[in-house]
Protein backbone atom coordinates (compact mmCIF):
# COMPACT_ATOMS: atom_id res chain seq x y z
CA UNK A 1 0.00 0.00 0.00
CA UNK A 2 2.74 2.47 0.68
CA UNK A 3 4.49 1.37 -2.08
CA UNK A 4 1.34 2.52 -4.17
CA UNK A 5 1.24 5.71 -2.45
CA UNK A 6 4.59 6.97 -2.91
CA UNK A 7 4.70 5.53 -6.62
CA UNK A 8 0.98 7.00 -7.40
CA UNK A 9 2.37 10.03 -10.02
CA UNK A 10 4.37 7.18 -11.59
CA UNK A 11 1.08 5.48 -12.13
CA UNK A 12 -1.04 8.08 -13.37
CA UNK A 13 2.03 9.17 -15.74
CA UNK A 14 1.79 5.34 -17.35
CA UNK A 15 -1.60 5.14 -17.71
CA UNK A 16 -1.85 8.53 -19.75
CA UNK A 17 1.08 8.24 -21.75
CA UNK A 18 -0.14 4.46 -22.82
CA UNK A 19 -3.61 6.22 -23.63
CA UNK A 20 -2.11 8.60 -25.86
CA UNK A 21 0.21 6.72 -27.29
CA UNK A 22 -2.52 4.21 -28.57
CA UNK A 23 -5.21 7.28 -29.38
CA UNK A 24 -2.33 9.46 -31.40
CA UNK A 25 -1.75 7.31 -34.29
CA UNK A 26 -5.02 5.24 -33.66
CA UNK A 27 -6.24 6.84 -37.77
CA UNK A 28 -3.22 5.34 -39.45
CA UNK A 29 -3.16 4.67 -43.04
CA UNK A 30 -2.43 1.16 -44.15
CA UNK A 31 0.48 3.14 -46.76
CA UNK A 32 2.13 4.62 -44.07
CA UNK A 33 2.47 1.35 -41.61
CA UNK A 34 6.29 0.88 -42.08
CA UNK A 35 7.28 4.31 -41.67
CA UNK A 36 5.50 4.70 -38.61
CA UNK A 37 6.88 1.35 -37.28
CA UNK A 38 10.42 2.87 -38.35
CA UNK A 39 9.93 6.26 -37.05
CA UNK A 40 8.38 4.80 -33.65
CA UNK A 41 12.05 2.20 -33.57
CA UNK A 42 13.84 5.42 -33.89
CA UNK A 43 11.78 6.91 -30.66
CA UNK A 44 12.35 3.55 -29.05
CA UNK A 45 15.93 4.73 -29.33
CA UNK A 46 15.76 7.21 -26.35
CA UNK A 47 17.45 4.31 -24.42
CA UNK A 48 20.81 5.94 -25.54
CA UNK A 49 19.62 8.28 -22.77
CA UNK A 50 20.02 5.63 -19.75
CA UNK A 51 23.41 4.51 -21.43
CA UNK A 52 24.72 8.01 -21.43
CA UNK A 53 23.59 7.97 -17.56
CA UNK A 54 25.55 4.52 -16.83
CA UNK A 55 28.27 5.43 -18.23
CA UNK A 56 28.16 8.52 -15.17
CA UNK A 57 28.04 6.17 -12.97
CA UNK A 58 31.08 3.69 -14.87
CA UNK A 59 34.22 3.87 -12.59
CA UNK A 60 37.13 4.89 -15.37
CA UNK A 61 39.27 2.13 -14.72
CA UNK A 62 36.29 -0.69 -14.70
CA UNK A 63 37.52 -1.41 -18.03
CA UNK A 64 35.01 -4.00 -19.03
CA UNK A 65 31.81 -1.42 -17.75
CA UNK A 66 33.39 1.20 -19.94
CA UNK A 67 33.65 -1.03 -22.90
CA UNK A 68 29.74 -2.41 -22.63
CA UNK A 69 28.84 0.99 -21.91
CA UNK A 70 30.39 2.02 -25.16
CA UNK A 71 28.85 -0.33 -26.92
CA UNK A 72 25.31 0.72 -25.53
CA UNK A 73 25.55 4.36 -26.39
CA UNK A 74 27.16 2.64 -29.78
CA UNK A 75 24.11 0.97 -30.61
CA UNK A 76 21.79 3.35 -29.05
CA UNK A 77 23.14 5.87 -31.56
CA UNK A 78 22.58 3.55 -34.29
CA UNK A 79 19.20 3.05 -33.27
CA UNK A 80 18.39 6.61 -33.33
CA UNK A 81 20.33 7.89 -36.50
CA UNK A 82 19.85 4.50 -38.55
CA UNK A 83 15.78 4.44 -37.39
CA UNK A 84 15.52 8.38 -38.24
CA UNK A 85 17.79 8.46 -41.57
CA UNK A 86 15.76 5.46 -43.40
CA UNK A 87 12.33 6.29 -42.13
CA UNK A 88 13.32 10.12 -43.99
CA UNK A 89 14.18 7.56 -46.79
CA UNK A 90 11.32 5.72 -47.20
CA UNK A 91 9.17 8.99 -47.24
CA UNK A 92 11.28 10.49 -49.36
CA UNK A 93 9.77 7.59 -51.90
CA UNK A 94 6.20 8.36 -51.28
CA UNK A 95 6.32 11.71 -52.54
CA UNK A 96 8.69 10.82 -55.30
CA UNK A 97 5.96 8.77 -56.36
CA UNK A 98 2.79 10.62 -56.22
CA UNK A 99 4.60 13.76 -58.19
CA UNK B 1 20.27 24.14 -14.28
CA UNK B 2 18.53 21.14 -13.57
CA UNK B 3 15.14 22.75 -14.08
CA UNK B 4 16.47 23.95 -17.41
CA UNK B 5 16.98 19.95 -18.46
CA UNK B 6 14.01 19.24 -17.23
CA UNK B 7 11.90 21.58 -19.54
CA UNK B 8 13.79 20.49 -22.54
CA UNK B 9 13.07 16.87 -21.89
CA UNK B 10 9.35 18.72 -21.09
CA UNK B 11 9.85 19.64 -24.77
CA UNK B 12 11.18 16.80 -26.78
CA UNK B 13 8.52 14.23 -25.25
CA UNK B 14 6.08 16.75 -27.30
CA UNK B 15 8.06 16.41 -30.18
CA UNK B 16 7.79 12.51 -30.07
CA UNK B 17 3.93 12.96 -29.48
CA UNK B 18 3.71 15.38 -32.06
CA UNK B 19 5.64 13.59 -34.56
CA UNK B 20 4.00 10.08 -33.92
CA UNK B 21 0.89 12.30 -34.80
CA UNK B 22 1.91 13.52 -37.65
CA UNK B 23 3.52 10.36 -39.01
CA UNK B 24 0.69 8.81 -38.99
CA UNK B 25 -1.09 11.37 -41.52
CA UNK B 26 0.43 11.35 -45.18
CA UNK B 27 0.87 15.15 -45.53
CA UNK B 28 2.89 15.18 -42.67
CA UNK B 29 4.52 12.45 -42.25
CA UNK B 30 8.01 13.96 -43.43
CA UNK B 31 7.64 16.98 -41.31
CA UNK B 32 6.34 14.21 -38.15
CA UNK B 33 9.84 12.10 -38.70
CA UNK B 34 11.79 15.97 -38.72
CA UNK B 35 10.26 17.26 -35.68
CA UNK B 36 10.77 13.67 -33.35
CA UNK B 37 14.15 13.45 -34.70
CA UNK B 38 14.99 16.89 -33.47
CA UNK B 39 13.33 16.27 -30.13
CA UNK B 40 15.49 13.16 -29.96
CA UNK B 41 18.72 15.53 -30.29
CA UNK B 42 17.46 17.43 -27.80
CA UNK B 43 17.13 15.40 -25.40
CA UNK B 44 20.55 13.13 -26.15
CA UNK B 45 22.05 16.69 -26.23
CA UNK B 46 21.04 17.91 -22.67
CA UNK B 47 21.62 14.44 -21.41
CA UNK B 48 25.32 14.57 -22.36
CA UNK B 49 25.48 18.56 -21.36
CA UNK B 50 23.86 17.46 -17.62
CA UNK B 51 26.22 14.38 -17.44
CA UNK B 52 29.41 16.92 -17.93
CA UNK B 53 28.23 19.32 -15.10
CA UNK B 54 28.05 16.07 -13.42
CA UNK B 55 31.67 15.88 -13.54
CA UNK B 56 32.16 13.22 -16.21
CA UNK B 57 35.41 11.30 -15.94
CA UNK B 58 37.48 12.53 -19.43
CA UNK B 59 37.65 8.97 -20.80
CA UNK B 60 34.24 8.26 -20.40
CA UNK B 61 33.11 11.41 -21.99
CA UNK B 62 35.58 10.66 -25.03
CA UNK B 63 33.91 7.13 -25.21
CA UNK B 64 30.60 8.69 -24.90
CA UNK B 65 31.65 10.73 -27.41
CA UNK B 66 33.03 8.71 -29.90
CA UNK B 67 30.36 6.10 -30.02
CA UNK B 68 27.98 8.67 -30.87
CA UNK B 69 30.12 10.23 -34.03
CA UNK B 70 30.67 6.51 -35.04
CA UNK B 71 26.78 5.59 -34.16
CA UNK B 72 25.61 8.86 -36.10
CA UNK B 73 27.87 8.26 -39.41
CA UNK B 74 27.38 4.41 -39.49
CA UNK B 75 23.33 4.72 -39.10
CA UNK B 76 23.71 7.04 -41.75
CA UNK B 77 25.36 5.06 -44.25
CA UNK B 78 23.12 1.70 -43.53
CA UNK B 79 20.20 3.95 -44.66
CA UNK B 80 21.68 5.41 -47.30
CA UNK B 81 22.62 2.59 -49.11
CA UNK B 82 19.83 0.23 -48.58
CA UNK B 83 18.14 -0.83 -51.12
CA UNK B 84 14.29 0.35 -51.43
CA UNK B 85 13.09 -3.68 -50.80
CA UNK B 86 15.36 -4.35 -47.92
CA UNK B 87 14.19 -1.47 -45.73
CA UNK B 88 12.03 -3.54 -43.34
CA UNK B 89 14.92 -5.82 -42.40
CA UNK B 90 16.66 -2.79 -42.18
CA UNK B 91 14.27 -1.16 -39.42
CA UNK B 92 14.53 -4.74 -37.65
CA UNK B 93 18.40 -4.67 -36.99
CA UNK B 94 17.96 -1.39 -35.76
CA UNK B 95 15.88 -2.55 -33.61
CA UNK B 96 17.86 -5.15 -32.66
CA UNK B 97 20.14 -2.96 -32.06
CA UNK B 98 17.98 -0.89 -29.02
CA UNK B 99 17.39 -4.01 -27.40
CA UNK B 100 20.95 -4.91 -27.42
CA UNK B 101 21.35 -1.41 -25.72
CA UNK B 102 18.43 -2.52 -23.23
CA UNK B 103 20.64 -5.39 -22.79
CA UNK B 104 23.63 -4.40 -22.11
CA UNK B 105 22.25 -1.49 -19.36
CA UNK B 106 20.84 -4.44 -17.37
CA UNK B 107 23.86 -5.98 -17.36
CA UNK B 108 26.50 -3.54 -16.48
CA UNK B 109 24.10 -2.09 -13.54
CA UNK B 110 23.76 -5.74 -12.30
CA UNK B 111 27.33 -5.52 -11.99
CA UNK B 112 27.36 -2.61 -10.16
CA UNK B 113 25.24 -3.67 -7.60
CA UNK B 114 28.01 -5.76 -6.13
CA UNK B 115 29.09 -2.80 -4.54
CA UNK B 116 25.59 -1.03 -3.79
CA UNK B 117 22.68 -2.68 -3.18
CA UNK B 118 19.34 -1.59 -4.52
CA UNK B 119 15.71 -2.11 -4.12
CA UNK B 120 14.00 -5.34 -4.82
CA UNK B 121 11.69 -3.75 -6.98
CA UNK B 122 14.34 -1.89 -8.99
CA UNK B 123 16.65 -4.94 -9.18
CA UNK B 124 13.12 -6.65 -10.71
CA UNK B 125 12.78 -3.46 -13.17
CA UNK B 126 16.17 -3.46 -14.34
CA UNK B 127 15.83 -7.62 -14.81
CA UNK B 128 12.54 -7.00 -16.55
CA UNK B 129 14.75 -4.27 -19.04
CA UNK B 130 17.18 -6.93 -19.45
CA UNK B 131 14.88 -9.79 -20.29
CA UNK B 132 12.45 -8.17 -23.00
CA UNK B 133 15.56 -6.11 -24.71
CA UNK B 134 17.47 -9.11 -24.90
CA UNK B 135 15.06 -11.54 -26.04
CA UNK B 136 13.99 -8.37 -28.79
CA UNK B 137 17.99 -8.41 -29.72
CA UNK B 138 17.53 -12.24 -30.95
CA UNK B 139 14.67 -11.76 -32.13
CA UNK B 140 14.85 -8.92 -34.56
CA UNK B 141 18.17 -11.01 -35.43
CA UNK B 142 16.59 -13.60 -36.59
CA UNK B 143 13.93 -11.43 -38.64
CA UNK B 144 16.45 -9.43 -40.13
CA UNK B 145 18.04 -12.85 -41.52
CA UNK B 146 14.70 -14.29 -42.69
CA UNK B 147 13.81 -11.26 -44.47
CA UNK B 148 17.19 -11.02 -46.30
CA UNK B 149 16.74 -14.65 -46.95
CA UNK B 150 19.56 -16.21 -45.27
CA UNK B 151 17.80 -17.91 -42.99
CA UNK B 152 14.72 -20.59 -43.80
CA UNK B 153 11.53 -21.25 -41.93
CA UNK B 154 11.67 -24.02 -39.67
CA UNK B 155 8.09 -25.00 -38.17
CA UNK B 156 9.62 -27.94 -35.97
CA UNK B 157 7.46 -28.32 -33.04
CA UNK B 158 10.72 -29.30 -31.09
CA UNK B 159 11.37 -25.67 -30.85
CA UNK B 160 8.17 -24.19 -30.28
CA UNK B 161 7.97 -26.67 -27.04
CA UNK B 162 11.89 -25.26 -26.30
CA UNK B 163 10.73 -21.67 -26.89
CA UNK B 164 7.92 -22.62 -24.21
CA UNK B 165 10.18 -24.21 -21.81
CA UNK B 166 12.61 -20.89 -21.81
CA UNK B 167 9.51 -18.73 -21.30
CA UNK B 168 8.59 -20.44 -18.61
CA UNK B 169 12.35 -20.44 -16.96
CA UNK B 170 12.37 -16.97 -16.99
CA UNK B 171 9.43 -16.28 -15.80
CA UNK B 172 9.64 -18.58 -12.91
CA UNK B 173 13.10 -17.21 -11.92
CA UNK B 174 11.94 -13.65 -11.56
CA UNK B 175 8.96 -15.21 -9.51
CA UNK B 176 11.07 -17.13 -7.69
CA UNK B 177 13.94 -14.17 -6.97
CA UNK B 178 10.70 -11.69 -6.17
CA UNK B 179 10.27 -13.86 -3.06
CA UNK B 180 13.45 -14.38 -2.62
CA UNK B 181 13.57 -18.19 -2.80
CA UNK B 182 17.02 -18.00 -5.04
CA UNK B 183 19.92 -18.86 -3.05
CA UNK B 184 21.92 -16.90 -6.29
CA UNK B 185 23.49 -13.26 -6.35
CA UNK B 186 21.49 -10.45 -8.68
CA UNK B 187 24.82 -10.49 -10.90
CA UNK B 188 24.39 -14.31 -11.61
CA UNK B 189 20.80 -14.06 -11.91
CA UNK B 190 21.16 -11.51 -14.47
CA UNK B 191 23.58 -13.75 -16.62
CA UNK B 192 21.40 -16.22 -16.42
CA UNK B 193 18.52 -14.19 -17.37
CA UNK B 194 20.17 -13.22 -20.47
CA UNK B 195 20.93 -16.41 -21.79
CA UNK B 196 17.58 -17.60 -21.37
CA UNK B 197 15.76 -14.63 -23.08
CA UNK B 198 18.71 -14.57 -25.88
CA UNK B 199 17.51 -18.17 -26.65
CA UNK B 200 14.25 -17.46 -26.37
CA UNK B 201 14.39 -14.55 -28.77
CA UNK B 202 15.47 -16.92 -31.31
CA UNK B 203 12.94 -19.68 -30.72
CA UNK B 204 10.35 -17.54 -30.48
CA UNK B 205 10.82 -16.17 -34.03
CA UNK B 206 12.04 -19.16 -35.92
CA UNK B 207 8.94 -21.02 -36.63
CA UNK B 208 6.72 -17.50 -37.53
CA UNK B 209 7.06 -17.62 -41.54
CA UNK B 210 8.91 -15.33 -43.35
CA UNK B 211 5.46 -13.65 -44.71
CA UNK B 212 4.44 -12.45 -40.94
CA UNK B 213 7.80 -10.88 -40.36
CA UNK B 214 6.62 -7.39 -41.10
CA UNK B 215 3.85 -8.16 -38.07
CA UNK B 216 7.03 -9.73 -35.75
CA UNK B 217 8.97 -6.74 -36.06
CA UNK B 218 6.61 -4.42 -35.64
CA UNK B 219 6.12 -6.42 -32.03
CA UNK B 220 9.57 -6.66 -31.35
CA UNK B 221 9.73 -2.91 -31.75
CA UNK B 222 6.71 -2.36 -29.36
CA UNK B 223 8.95 -4.58 -26.87
CA UNK B 224 11.86 -2.42 -26.98
CA UNK B 225 9.60 0.31 -26.31
CA UNK B 226 8.35 -1.20 -22.95
CA UNK B 227 12.18 -2.52 -22.50
CA UNK B 228 13.04 1.53 -23.01
CA UNK B 229 10.25 1.82 -20.52
CA UNK B 230 11.21 -0.01 -17.54
CA UNK B 231 14.82 0.87 -18.02
CA UNK B 232 13.55 4.91 -17.66
CA UNK B 233 11.47 3.88 -14.17
CA UNK B 234 15.12 2.19 -12.87
CA UNK B 235 16.68 5.97 -13.34
CA UNK B 236 13.26 7.37 -12.79
CA UNK B 237 14.18 9.66 -15.97
CA UNK B 238 10.51 10.52 -17.08
CA UNK B 239 10.97 10.90 -21.07
CA UNK B 240 12.62 7.36 -21.18
CA UNK B 241 9.30 6.26 -19.24
CA UNK B 242 7.16 8.52 -21.85
CA UNK B 243 8.86 7.59 -24.89
CA UNK B 244 9.02 4.10 -24.29
CA UNK B 245 5.86 4.16 -23.80
CA UNK B 246 4.85 5.75 -26.25
CA UNK B 247 6.31 3.44 -28.83
CA UNK B 248 4.92 0.28 -26.64
CA UNK B 249 1.28 1.13 -27.03
CA UNK B 250 1.90 3.02 -30.53
CA UNK B 251 3.67 -0.78 -31.64
CA UNK B 252 1.18 -2.69 -30.24
CA UNK B 253 -1.67 -1.20 -31.86
CA UNK B 254 0.23 -1.03 -34.95
CA UNK B 255 0.76 -4.71 -34.69
CA UNK B 256 -2.76 -5.12 -34.17
CA UNK B 257 -3.53 -2.70 -37.28
CA UNK B 258 -0.75 -4.95 -39.44
CA UNK B 259 -2.51 -7.90 -39.02
CA UNK B 260 -5.72 -6.71 -39.58
CA UNK B 261 -4.37 -5.89 -42.95
CA UNK B 262 -3.31 -9.01 -43.19
CA UNK B 263 -6.62 -10.64 -42.37
CA UNK B 264 -4.59 -12.38 -39.85
CA UNK B 265 -5.24 -12.81 -36.56
CA UNK B 266 -2.19 -11.54 -33.81
CA UNK B 267 -2.24 -15.30 -32.25
CA UNK B 268 -2.25 -17.53 -35.67
CA UNK B 269 0.97 -15.27 -36.77
CA UNK B 270 2.65 -16.00 -33.29
CA UNK B 271 1.65 -19.10 -33.80
CA UNK B 272 3.33 -19.86 -37.04
CA UNK B 273 0.73 -21.70 -38.16
CA UNK B 274 -0.72 -20.67 -41.64
CA UNK B 275 -4.92 -20.16 -41.04
CA UNK B 276 -6.18 -23.67 -43.14
CA UNK B 277 -9.53 -21.45 -44.20
CA UNK B 278 -8.05 -18.22 -44.91
CA UNK B 279 -11.40 -16.53 -45.70
CA UNK B 280 -13.17 -17.27 -42.25
CA UNK B 281 -11.19 -14.37 -40.70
Amino acid sequence: MEFINQNLDTFYFIALCLFLGIEVIANVPAILHTPLMSGANAISGVILIGAIIIMLKVEPTDYLSLTLGGLAVLLGTLNIAGGFFVTGRMLAMFSTKKK
Amino acid sequence: MAAFIDAGYFVATLTFVGGLKFLSSPAKAKSGNILAAIGMTLAVGLTFYSALTNALPAINMMIILGAIGIGTVVGKLMSSRVEMTGMPQLVSLFNAMGGGCAMLLGIIEGQQVGVSSLPLNVQLLLAGGLVIGAASLTGSMVAYFKLAGKLKDNRNRALIYMARTSLVLILGLLIAFSFGLLPMSFVNLIYILAFLSLLYGVLFVWPIGGADMPVVISLLNSLTGVATALAGLVYANKIMIAGGIFVGAAGLLLTLLMCKAMNRSLLKVLAGTFAKGKGAA
